[in-house]
């Protein structure tokens, strides 16, 4: 079958089989392999991408029910060469230390941070809570969505 | 990597359009709304439709609102605005309490009211609820709208009144005004299955109970329930004696086994503890304490 799915703000079109995963059809199809692929069991979060806005795991969304929709990756986080404040807490607060499970956290924290700008701790753990980290033991992904909140929130501050 | 087998893909944008595609596609099609169930079971071959049928595009079975003196719940509304919503939020706490602690945020945002129902898997936890609530379900085929009550909507693990070439559409729960509801549940980390969970309501007229409802996943109770620990409760005062007796029936009637959560004496017990707990509170929430 074919599909046409906006990705990252761009059409994409594709002929594929029905059984095609959404994580592989990103990351095979169109070699976006920023979005990773890790328990294949819905558990892991690794594979997190944005469908119609909403966070979802993509291993366990077929590629053919986003068609006719758009999906936002990773590496469709930053704009202009400007990376989101996320991606640069993660970096001002050492928020990773293998990059595997980052992608997802990121995605998830975005979409955190567009509804509730200023999130406490508890808000924080409960929206990556569908992300497992094996590294960092989430104490730094944590403050580096704090500072990712405290820096758009100072942006915003400064423009208006 | 883990693959579904080979099937075939439709997609349905009306409820009449899913029962067409039922009816033409015949026993071995299946729907798939959120999908984060049945695909994960898909890559393990424990299913294997020959056709998919997507029903994400059914807006028509997504909304929460109160008809008569019921709250009706269309099949498509997803986990998360089910977890948001201020109608259910108002009228019964055990949404929420349930729902905070099924799955995590991400399958959440997929996962939907009907789709967990119609998985019927034994450890569920909206079938507690329903079960507790005595939700009645809605069946549709392209002839006609039936009826089943929740607590007769089980068949058995994984198995559910819903035949071929029918779509649960919707679930409705009475209003209960003077009501207190609770859920209750024990996990071994974030996203897992319960251990054992406990949902229930109690309705008071002054002190006495005049309605009460319980319900239990995860340890093998019938139809997600315990009947005769309601009767214990009816008509009482819901007294600490009362309900003590009561939970400790729950865990006497249930039928856990014993796997990697734990044995059967440690979950017996964790359901009388739960189920103590989520009566209590429904007592105090129907008291007025609306902590």
């Amino acid at each position: 079958m074919r599909v046409a799915i906006k990705v990252n703000g761009q059409e994409c079109s594709s002929e594929i089989e029905p059984r095609l995963l959404l994580v592989h059809f990103l990351r095979s199809t169109l070699g976006l392999t920023g979005t990773h692929w890790g328990c294949d069991t819905s558990n892991c979060g690794a594979c997190t991408v944005w469908l119609d806005g909403v966070p979802v795991k993509s291993c366990t969304t077929l590629a053919a029910m986003a068609d006719g929709h758009e999906v936002k990756t990773i590496e469709g986080l930053e704009s202009s060469g400007v990376l989101d404040p996320v991606q640069q807490g993660f970096i001002e607060e050492h928020g990773l230390q293998c990059g595997f499970c980052t992608p997802g956290m990121m995605m998830a924290a975005r979409a955190l941070l567009d509804r509730n700008p200023d999130p406490d701790e508890a808000t924080i753990r409960e929206a990556i809570s569908g992300n497992l980290c094996r590294c960092t033991g989430y104490e730094n992904i944590v403050r580096a969505i704090r500072w990712a909140a405290a820096h758009q929130t100072a942006q915003e501050g400064a423009i208006a | 990597m883990q693959v579904p087998a080979v099937f075939d893909y439709e997609r349905a944008s009306t409820v009449e359009d899913a029962l067409a595609l039922l009816v033409r596609h015949g026993p071995e099609a299946r729907l798939i709304a959120g999908g984060h169930s049945l695909l994960p079971m898909m890559k393990l071959r424990l299913a294997r439709p020959d056709v998919v049928i997507d029903i994400n595009e059914l807006k028509e079975l997504d909304y929460i609102r109160v008809e008569g003196d019921e709250l009706a719940i269309g099949a498509m509304t997803r986990h998360a605005t089910v977890l948001e919503s201020p109608l259910l939020a108002q009228h019964y706490h055990i949404f929420a309490e349930a729902e905070r602690v099924i799955a995590d945020p991400l399958v959440r945002n997929r996962g939907t009211v009907g789709g967990s129902l119609c998985q019927a898997d034994p450890s569920e936890d909206l079938s507690a609820v329903f079960a507790a609530l005595r939700g009645r379900v809605m069946i549709r085929s392209a002839t006609q709208t039936r009826t089943v009550d929740a607590r007769g909507f089980h068949v058995g693990p994984y198995q559910t009144e819903v035949r071929d070439a029918e779509i649960l559409t919707e679930v409705r729960v009475p209003l209960r005004p003077g009501s207190g509801s609770c859920y209750q549940k024990v996990e071994r980390r974030a996203g897992d299955w319960s251990i054992a969970a406990a949902g229930a309501f109690v309705q008071l007229e002054g002190d006495l109970v005049v309605d009460v409802g319980i319900g239990i996943t995860a340890v093998g109770a019938e139809q997600f329930t315990c009947s005769e620990a309601e009767e214990i409760l009816r008509g009482s005062d819901g007294s600490e004696s009362v309900v003590e007796t009561a939970a400790r029936r729950c865990g006497e009637l249930c039928n856990p086994s014993a796997d990697q959560r734990g044995p059967v004496d440690y979950k017996r017990h964790l359901v009388a503890v739960l189920v103590g707990r989520a009566l209590t509170k429904s007592i105090a929430r129907a008291k007025g304490d609306m902590s």
